[in-house]
């Protein structure tokens, strides 16, 4: 694709002012370096060819990410900065996909099946939400297709749908603004340019995947006269004319051209392209609601069970996460009990659990999730007309967006999620209904059973080799693997010690503190203030984990980097205690891009000293924000060993086992 | 069934080259040393038969080590000689099979234990299948409780057993077709394993370079087949040895390498610092890879690493994939003490106590290479093939 780069701006004076654009809207490493270069180095280029109003180039103004009011026109290099980066950095094109995370990536295909089989052109909006799933959903791929989305939207509707995709972006801006219809055109070109970076960044399969939909495109160029009309007519039809005309040369040069002048060619190229994106969506982590991202928060909260608030002072950092709101709806949704009736009661109650704080921990949260949605299953019954399988995978999903609501999904309750719907995909279709559920029961089971129960007995096993008499053992926090490891060594008689560290606001420590007590083994209890002052007599720390990631990263309760830490630099191997089911290979190099924030109102308050109040007002203090994060991540360089029931790893052997385990057989 | 082509096809993958592990940690050797009702009783609760073996094989010449093995060995029995009577009432023991096998000088632990195990399965009068995979399994335990310091033994078993249980041979209908294809692969397994050294040697000396200096702690055969190689292709360099306390085997390899025509130099253990600087790449064998990608190799290895590492010097491995093992020490003190006895010239005084352990353990970090007959692999592959094997 790059060798049809140079004739193409030499050709059309449009896109020579494109390559100005791209570096970008290329990958934002480069971009942030280049930044005020690139903002400088774009605009007289653009202006001379475009009007002026392009010249502030739509492909690069940031999504209104603080407030929706600030003007949209005004070029901010450095808050492009931040936006790009985060588009880069923290998600995955993939993660960009539009629809909001709580529907599952299956649903959300057929959706989007469903409405591609439509006419685009019929309505607007129906053009628009279509095309907004596809440019999405190809973020890196095809910019000539969020282009030609641009030149669909060029009338859309008010309500954009997403600000993250710099074509998205140039998609909400005709909508706010009637004025700035004329600037189509600029932006079309400076879509087209995006593409042509964003291109070499593609896969081959998304290569070929383009090429197929430039062919079919090619074909259906003929008819697109009349397609291009209808699209057009909707919005603004005078500028969608004439960006129609000026973009029409091209095509005849280049392949990509005809897609990037008739907006109508989109549906058949959009049909073309599933398949490929199809394949590529098993591959993909779901999506991460980015909860600075305004549009989506609302268009979430419209649907949601759970009333939400909004939560002030959200800490400049840690804006794209969900922010914490929980403690306030329980009540609101303890009554809601008897009303919802799409929800199954046993879900509910997982749901409220979870909202309470009663069911904490990976394994236990996962637990309940699984037998709620099997006592779901159990009840369930499909409706007439109905596939079960699409409609059970649907009802699992309205029950997983529930749960979000509540609270984030953990990464295991994400990997059982993932085995379940994989389970019922796979079913054959002829298998009778009562059959299904019980298989389905059955697999449930088999996975708590097979992937959380035996393997932490596995992992137990492994451990308790290390425990040598005379040990000091450190933990932090609560583990249930570790606190089933301490007491089955005390059991096989090994003679040591525990150090129990903890931390506040949750004192989990204490309740593993008072179960090891009463089982009679002699245990220590401090902070983890105290951390490098008691490391010094430990032999060996053994921690949890909510996840491993695959490069070796820990996952886990907030507090674990700081002991793997001054364990590391004592010297004193740290042991990760982890189910294997709860390996993911996604890689996090910090603990922010993905997290959960807890209650700022727990940190704030000590609890028995009523007088230390200095932040009982803390709302109104504006220029204070407090952060409670829930989890942190710990590099591998800290961590000696991993204790899985594959057997005791290197942190650098996760991805193996996430190679050799996760695809082939998909945990069973 | 998928995932059983999958194992097969990575078994074979291993089996070319000629790998070998050992079992989970989970299962590790504790039997203890009481177990006298083994027909061949353990060479010595003091000594590990391993630096035994290894002495023998490398000719050390040093009275006291000898007086002490041979007082030493006939304090416990001598494995040499089985008792009359435990030969009378077993028709065949694989420990005197692994015996015979282990004198020879060139055969490394590991395929002698192969081979013992591939006589016992020619002499087994077993007429199932299970039967014989239960016999083999016996003569691997009782060949691994035997010595249970020596890492490639027990790898070497492990590995045999993996494989030749759990291929395609047991889905023969006659019994005698499927025996006689175990000891095909077996053998042929054993000879594969022999051609390992030539292969490290192959690969290994492409990181010579002319000029270079190499420090060379220990004997390992692999190693001085590595420097052989690289010296028939002309490759002009200097070898630092060092001395090898207690048992100077450093003495032995330079010997060998003068007789090659490589310059060499003799240090003390204590000078390794010392000549760091000149040195360009430091190459050891090793006893045992472990799943961190470490290795265990002769008492001394850790603190060249380290001083190799700490002047960025690489350090080089050279071991044969029998040698990797499913063993995970987070430090030192982490692994099955292997003791053997030292000489120090002069009596010891009383209530003096002596560190007698005869390996250490080098923390991958330390590591640059593996130079394997898988390939060249940095410290984490181990682990990966380690998985694709036993998992």
């Amino acid at each position: 694709m790059d060798n049809r780069r140079p004739p193409r701006t030499v050709s059309d004076p449009k896109v020579r002012q494109v390559g100005f654009v791209t570096p970008g809207a290329a990958p934002p490493a480069r971009y942030l370096s280049e930044a005020p270069t690139a903002a400088a180095a774009s605009s007289p280029p653009s202006g001379d060819t475009a009007p002026p109003a392009i010249s502030t180039s739509p492909v690069m103004i940031p999504p209104p990410r603080h407030s929706p009011s600030a003007p949209l026109a005004v070029p901010n290099p450095s808050r492009r900065d931040s936006l790009q980066i985060q588009v880069g950095g923290y998600n995955p094109p993939e993660v960009l996909l539009e629809s909001p995370p709580l529907t599952s990536p299956s649903s959300r295909m057929d959706d989007a099946v469903s409405q591609f089989s439509e006419d685009p052109s019929i309505s607007p909006c129906n053009g628009r939400s279509e095309a907004a799933k596809v440019a999405s959903s190809f973020p890196g791929s095809s910019g000539e297709m969020m282009v030609m989305k641009a030149g669909i939207v060029g009338g859309g509707s008010n309500t954009p749908k997403s600000s993250w995709t710099t074509a998205s972006v140039a998609k909400t801006r005709p909508g706010i603004s009637e004025k700035e219809r004329g600037a189509v055109v600029g932006m079309q070109n400076d879509g087209a340019g995006v593409s042509k970076t964003l291109k070499e960044k593609t896969t081959k399969a998304e290569r070929r995947a383009l090429q197929e939909a430039q062919r079919s495109a090619k074909a259906a160029a003929k008819e697109s006269g009349a397609g291009v009309k209808l699209s057009a007519a909707p919005g603004g039809a005078v500028p969608a004319n004439t960006k129609q005309g000026k973009v029409v040369k091209p095509p005849a040069q280049k392949k990509d051209g005809p897609q990037v002048a008739n907006p109508s060619v989109s549906s058949e190229k959009k049909v073309v392209d599933r398949p490929p994106e199809k394949d590529r969506k098993k591959d993909v982590p779901p999506p991460r609601m980015q909860f600075d991202d305004i549009h989506r928060v609302e268009k979430a909260k419209r649907r949601a069970v759970v009333y939400q608030f909004e939560a002030k002072n959200r800490v400049e950092l840690f804006r794209h996460l969900p922010q914490y709101i929980h403690g306030t709806q329980l009540p609101d949704l303890e009554t809601k009990f008897f009303q919802l009736d799409p929800m199954h009661p046993s879900v509910y109650k997982v749901g409220l659990q979870y909202l309470s704080g009663n069911i904490s921990g990976g394994n236990a949260r996962c637990i309940a999730m699984l037998l709620a949605f099997r006592e779901a299953i159990r009840d369930y019954s499909t409706p007439p007309e109905k596939a079960l399988v699409r409609d059970l995978t649907a009802k699992i999903s309205s029950y997983v967006s529930f749960l979000i609501e509540c609270r984030p999904l953990s990464i295991s309750m994400g990997n059982a999620i993932r085995f379940l719907k994989n389970r019922i995909a796979k079913l054959p279709d002829t298998m009778p209904e009562s059959e299904v559920k019980s298989s389905l029961q059955s697999d449930i089971d088999r996975f708590i059973n097979e992937k959380i129960v035996i393997a932490d007995k596995v992992i137990i096993r492994h451990a308790v080799t290390k425990i040598r008499d005379g040990d000091v053992l450190l933990t932090y926090g609560l583990s249930c693997v570790v606190e089933m490891l301490l007491v089955y060594a005390h059991e096989v008689g090994k003679q040591f010690r525990v150090v129990i560290v903890d931390s506040r606001p949750k004192l989990e420590g204490q309740v593993l503190l008072h179960r090891l007590v009463a089982k009679g083994i002699n245990c220590t209890y401090t902070h983890v203030n105290a951390i490098s002052y008691i490391m010094h007599e430990v032999t060996l720390v053994f921690l949890g984990a909510a996840s491993v990631l695959s490069n070796g990263t820990v996952y886990s309760r907030v507090g674990t980097a700081c002991v793997a830490m001054v364990a590391n630099a004592f010297r004193v191997p740290v042991l990760i205690c982890c189910e294997a089911y709860k390996f993911h290979e996604r890689v996090q190099l910090d603990s922010i891009c993905s997290n959960e924030l807890g209650d700022p109102d727990v940190i704030s308050k000590v609890p028995g000293r009523k007088d230390l109040n200095h932040l009982d007002n803390r709302a109104d203090i504006e220029n204070l924000q407090l952060l409670n994060l829930t989890y942190d991540a710990t590099p591998s360089d800290f961590v000696s060993m991993i204790i899985t029931d594959y057997g005791m790893l290197p942190p650098s052997s996760v991805p193996v086992i996430v190679r050799e385990y996760r695809r082939e057989n998909l945990w069973i | 069934m998928r995932h059983v082509t999958r194992k097969e096809r990575r078994e074979i993958r291993f089996f070319r080259c000629g790998g070998a592990t050992s079992r989970p940690n989970a299962d590790a050797p504790t039997s203890s040393p009481d177990s006298i009702m083994e027909p061949n009783p353990k060479p010595n609760h003091g000594i590990s038969a391993y630096y035994q073996t290894r002495a023998e094989h490398h000719a050390i010449i040093s009275g006291d080590w000898l007086s002490q093995a041979q007082a030493a060995a006939a304090a416990g029995h001598p494995p040499e000689e089985p008792p009359a009577s435990a030969a009378a009432s077993k028709p065949f023991s694989v420990i005197d099979e692994f015996n015979h096998w282990r004198r020879k000088p060139d055969l490394a632990e590991a395929v002698a234990a192969i081979m013992a195990l591939v006589a016992g399965i020619r002499s087994s009068d077993a007429t199932t299948m299970m039967e014989l995979e239960i016999e083999l399994k016996k003569a691997s335990d009782a060949l691994k409780s035997w010595d249970t310091t020596s890492i490639s033994l027990s790898a070497g078993c492990d590995l045999f057993m993996r494989y030749v249980t759990r291929t395609s041979a047991l889905e023969y209908d006659d019994f005698h077709a499927a025996k006689l294809r175990l000891i095909e692969r077996g053998e042929k397994f054993g000879e594969i394993s022999l051609k390992a050294r030539r292969t490290i040697a192959m690969l290994g000396q492409d990181f010579i370079f002319d000029g270079c200096t190499i420090l060379v702690h220990g004997f390992s055969r692999v190693v001085l087949e590595v420097l052989k190689l690289a010296a028939s292709n002309r490759k002009l360099f200097r070898v630092f040895c060092t001395e090898g306390r207690p048992d100077k085997t450093g003495l032995r390899l330079s010997k060998e390498l003068a007789t090659l025509g490589i310059p060499v130099k003799l240090l003390i253990d204590s000078a390794v610092a010392y000549a760091m600087d000149e040195v360009d790449m430091v190459l050891v064998g090793a006893d045992g890879v472990v799943e961190s990608g470490g290795v265990i190799n002769m008492m001394g290895t850790y603190q060249t690493a380290l001083v190799a590492h700490s002047m960025n010097k690489p350090v080089y491995v050279a071991a044969e994939s029998y040698k990797f093992a499913r063993l995970y020490p987070l430090d030192q003190k982490d692994l099955e003490p292997a003791l053997r006895l030292i000489e120090f010239g002069v009596p010891i005084p009383a209530g003096v106590e002596i560190e007698k352990s005869a390996r250490d353990y080098t923390p991958p970090q330390y590591l640059t290479l593996l130079f394997t007959d898988l390939g060249v692999l940095t410290p984490s592959v181990v682990s990966d093939e380690l998985i694709q094997l036993y998992l």
